[in-house]
């Protein structure tokens, strides 16, 4: 006999989450993720002219917008045939990285670590200590990353004009030129943000947490001197053993990202054990439980649809079931390691597989490994040589746009006819990670982390169940958009 | 002053803006107003159940709600159903909770311009039937209605901007608490005024450009954005280039054009954002307050007397002039 439960609103997570769970002698034999809201920005984006994406696209999230209009642009500039000059592409990386560093600290202060202040460890010989570091909103590590972070985005007030919502990152490269004295502040900003993370995160020089390259080093940091959040957590993922919880499909993707003269920084690919073929051709959204009306069998993004519907046997969420070929795969920080190869995020996939630790300390190591590009591409920059040009797009044209977000892969697919948007689709990461089930019944890779889980039907939601829905750092606004 | 948050039908990008506020721990900045958040979906400790409770208790009036600050627009479809947003965990749609809270709390603040007037998710076909709190589009109404009052007197309070800048919340959020915000502090639009009354053309680094009607004509040139590239800054009520975005930032700053998202029905502009419409060649949005003929005559004349740095420094993505130094001493 299994009892139903539906959990729900998720907090501490971008937008609106619930899960209902299926539950048998005490353990979840079933979870079903659903984001109870629906926009429809691919219906809003139908009929406008091309370049209106770029006002339309980033404010299908508030979190990662800069990475809806990175991947726009890449999209419009593929449809037009162009590629930034040096400059534009610099501004591009160190924009879309400031965003990204920008939510790997929120997602860990502010997101992640309240769940451990929470009454459950009470028994936890750690817990006061914790409770009084991490506690949402009245915590010491909350107080003190709200400036840091300002401050850090600061960077976003010379690069781009703002955050959220910029209009700075264009096909043609970046509407910001930079000149000398600016980008001396950037640097500025820049190493304060690098003293503040060694200090207070690490408690170790970004260079030497960048040059851990398995488990058994990762111990022998945690042991040594230096303080930091970092050790911290991993005292408490040993302790409760968030190594061994959250394990997904163990099949990483990414897109790769940060475009630099002849290579990216972090490569695209899949990883399943081994490196594998990866085709973004084989990318297919299912939606046989998604309320959405069928257009038949599951389409690749550049010839799918969305038209909502109000009921539809079987569908459960607001989501499709984005699979590559038929096949559930998981993105995020953590397969962004994997694919590139870091030893450190090989290592920890290697006994157990994907987990919350291995999520949340891959996470941190991309903190350790994008400054120091940062620091380089300040350098690359300059100033006087051109930032942008400019591209009509044809009236009957078609693009593709694939960027890593910091929650993982993101690709937007634009097909124009007579000058104006005939079709827009869009995978955000959490859509792969956070999908329902397809026509197969696979279930998607949150609900194959959480099967298994102990749960009951009558007391309060054990924390496990929230550390492995956050340690995806689920964006639910882009996953439906 | 208990603030209780709520996130409708938008991106989550007014919290993420607020986050960024430049004055210390943001946290600590409520604190300090006398500010105690009841439940932000974002930065609380309480989840699921404890959270549903909360807003249950809201909702019949066991807690009282000082202020109420709704995010994001509200989906009334399909078919008025508002089925397109529930309140996870429930059945029930977040506009019935908004309206339920909403008819309690002592204070009601439309967060953003998607609870102002509807925003960006009512673009296009607006699939979802999205609304502001008490307008749609530039009509009086929305979810709530025309009529709709506080127990204080006062019409939903509309910190529009798409997002807004942290301080415009945190001002506007402090003046509550302080008693300081009467219906003289808004506009027309219920708008905070220390904000709306301003122009975003107001201290823009283009000023110049702009006299002379210099013009950028793409983007990284650095003449005025209006005449060719969309910049609805000479219209937009909102002080951007006065109080300045993540610390010396500006959509004109940056580069790029002012859409007017602080104004209601900014997702609509009937023509390409990144474009001036034109009629004749004269762009068909004028300067706020400033008769077309004037307009057209002043820009005729100030284009003939444009010196040569302004004209080319307009065209460049940097300073190919500096001002000539005078000497005045012998
Ligand atoms: S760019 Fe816009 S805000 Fe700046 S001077 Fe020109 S019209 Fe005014
Ligand atoms: S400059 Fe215009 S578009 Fe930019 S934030 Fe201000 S009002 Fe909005």
């Amino acid at each position: 006999m299994s009892t139903r439960r539906v959990v729900g609103p998720f907090n501490r997570v971008e937008g609106d989450l619930e899960i209902t769970l299926e539950i048998e002698r005490g353990r979840i034999a079933a979870a079903y993720v659903n984001s109870p809201l629906y926009r429809g920005f691919e219906q809003i984006l139908q009929g406008k002219v091309p370049a209106d994406a770029l006002v339309l696209v980033p404010r299908i999230c508030g979190i990662c917008s800069v990475a809806q209009s990175a991947a726009s642009a890449l999209a419009l500039a593929d449809a037009a045939g162009i590629a930034p000059p040096p400059n534009g592409r610099l501004a591009a990386n160190l924009t879309l990285a400031a965003e990204n560093m920008a939510d790997h600290l929120t997602h860990f202060y502010l997101f992640f670590m309240p769940d451990f202040a929470h009454a459950d460890y009470a028994t936890r010989p750690w817990h006061a200590t914790i409770a009084e570091r991490f506690r949402a909103t009245t915590g010491s590590a909350p107080n003190q990353i709200l400036p840091a972070r300002a401050r850090f985005m600061q960077m976003m007030g010379l690069l781009a004009g703002k955050w959220p919502h910029t209009l700075a990152v264009q096909p043609g490269g970046s509407t910001r030129p930079l000149q000398s004295s600016e980008i001396f502040r950037l640097h500025r900003t820049l190493r304060e943000f690098r003293q503040f993370l060694e200090t207070v995160t690490f408690g170790a020089r970004l260079e030497d947490v960048a040059a851990i390259t398995s488990r058994a080093q990762l111990e022998a940091y945690r042991t040594g001197a230096g303080g930091g959040d970092l050790r911290t957590f991993l005292a408490i993922a040993d302790d409760i053993d968030l190594w061994h919880l959250g394990r997904g499909t163990d099949r990483f993707m990414s897109y790769g990202c940060y475009q630099e003269e002849d290579r990216r920084l972090f490569p695209a690919g899949l990883w399943h054990g081994a490196a594998e073929a990866f085709d973004v051709a084989a990318i297919q959204e299912d939606i046989s439980h998604a309320w959405y009306a069928a257009a038949g069998l599951p389409q690749h993004p550049a010839a799918g649809s969305t038209l909502p519907v109000e009921e539809k046997d079987g569908a459960y969420s607001w989501c499709k079931a984005p699979r590559l070929a038929g096949q559930v795969v998981e993105t995020g920080a953590l397969a962004r390691q994997v694919v590139a190869g870091h030893p450190l995020a090989r290592d920890m996939i290697g006994g157990c597989g994907g987990s919350v630790a291995a999520r949340v300390v891959a996470r941190l190591l991309e903190l350790s490994l994008v400054l120091p590009a940062m620091e380089r591409w300040l350098n690359q920059l300059a100033p006087g040589e051109p930032w942008c040009i400019s591209a009509q797009p044809a009236d009957e044209t078609s693009g593709v746009g694939l960027v890593e977000a910091a929650r993982g892969s993101l690709g937007h697919w634009i097909t124009v006819r007579r000058g104006r948007i005939h079709n827009y689709q869009i995978i955000a990461p959490t859509t792969w990670n956070f999908s329902p089930r397809d026509a197969q019944g696979q279930p998607g890779a949150l609900e194959q982390a959480l099967a298994g889980l102990p749960a009951s039907d009558t007391e309060t939601l054990p924390a496990a169940i929230h550390h492995v829905v956050r340690s995806f750092d689920p964006c639910m606004v882009c996953t439906v958009h | 002053m208990n603030l209780l948050w709520l996130q409708s039908g938008g991106c989550g990008g007014c919290t993420l803006s607020w986050l960024g506020s430049g004055h210390g721990s943001l946290f600590h900045e409520l604190k300090d107003e006398g500010i105690e958040l009841l439940w932000h979906p974002s930065v609380s400790e309480a989840g699921v159940d404890e959270a549903r409770a909360l807003i249950e208790q809201c909702a019949d009036g066991r807690v009282a709600v000082d202020v109420l600050c709704i995010e994001g627009s509200l989906l009334r479809g399909p078919r008025g159903t508002g089925g397109f947003h529930r309140f996870g965990g429930g059945a029930q749609p977040m506009i019935e909770w908004v309206r339920q809270i909403a008819s309690r709390a002592r204070h009601v603040v439309a967060i953003g311009s998607c609870s102002s007037w509807g925003g960006i998710t009512a673009a296009g076909i607006n699939p979802t039937d999205a609304c502001g709190l008490q307008y749609d589009g530039e009509a009086a109404g929305g979810l709530l209605g025309p009529d709709f009052r506080d127990h204080g007197g006062l019409p939903v309070i509309n910190v529009a901007g798409c997002p807004p800048h942290p301080d415009w919340i945190t001002e506007t959020l402090a003046m509550l608490a302080h008693g300081r915000l009467r219906a003289e502090h808004l506009d027309d639009f219920g708008r905070p005024r220390f904000f709306a009354d301003q122009l975003v053309h107001h201290g823009c680094p283009r000023n110049e450009y702009y006299e002379f009607k210099a013009s950028a004509e793409k983007s990284s040139d650095q003449g005025c954005l209006m005449e060719h590239l969309g910049c609805g800054g000479t219209q937009a009520h909102a002080d951007c280039n006065q109080r300045l975005w993540n610390g010396e930032g500006s959509c004109l700053r940056g580069g790029y054009a002012c859409i007017r998202c602080t104004e209601p029905g900014f997702e609509e502009p009937g023509h390409p954002f990144e474009s001036t419409p034109k009629v004749a060649g004269i762009p068909i949005g004028l300067p706020s307050d400033m008769p077309k003929a004037w307009f057209i005559a002043l820009a005729a004349l100030s284009k003939s007397a444009t010196p040569t740095r302004v004209r080319e420094n307009a065209h460049s993505d940097h300073l190919l002039r500096a001002p000539s130094v005078k000497r005045t001493k012998r």
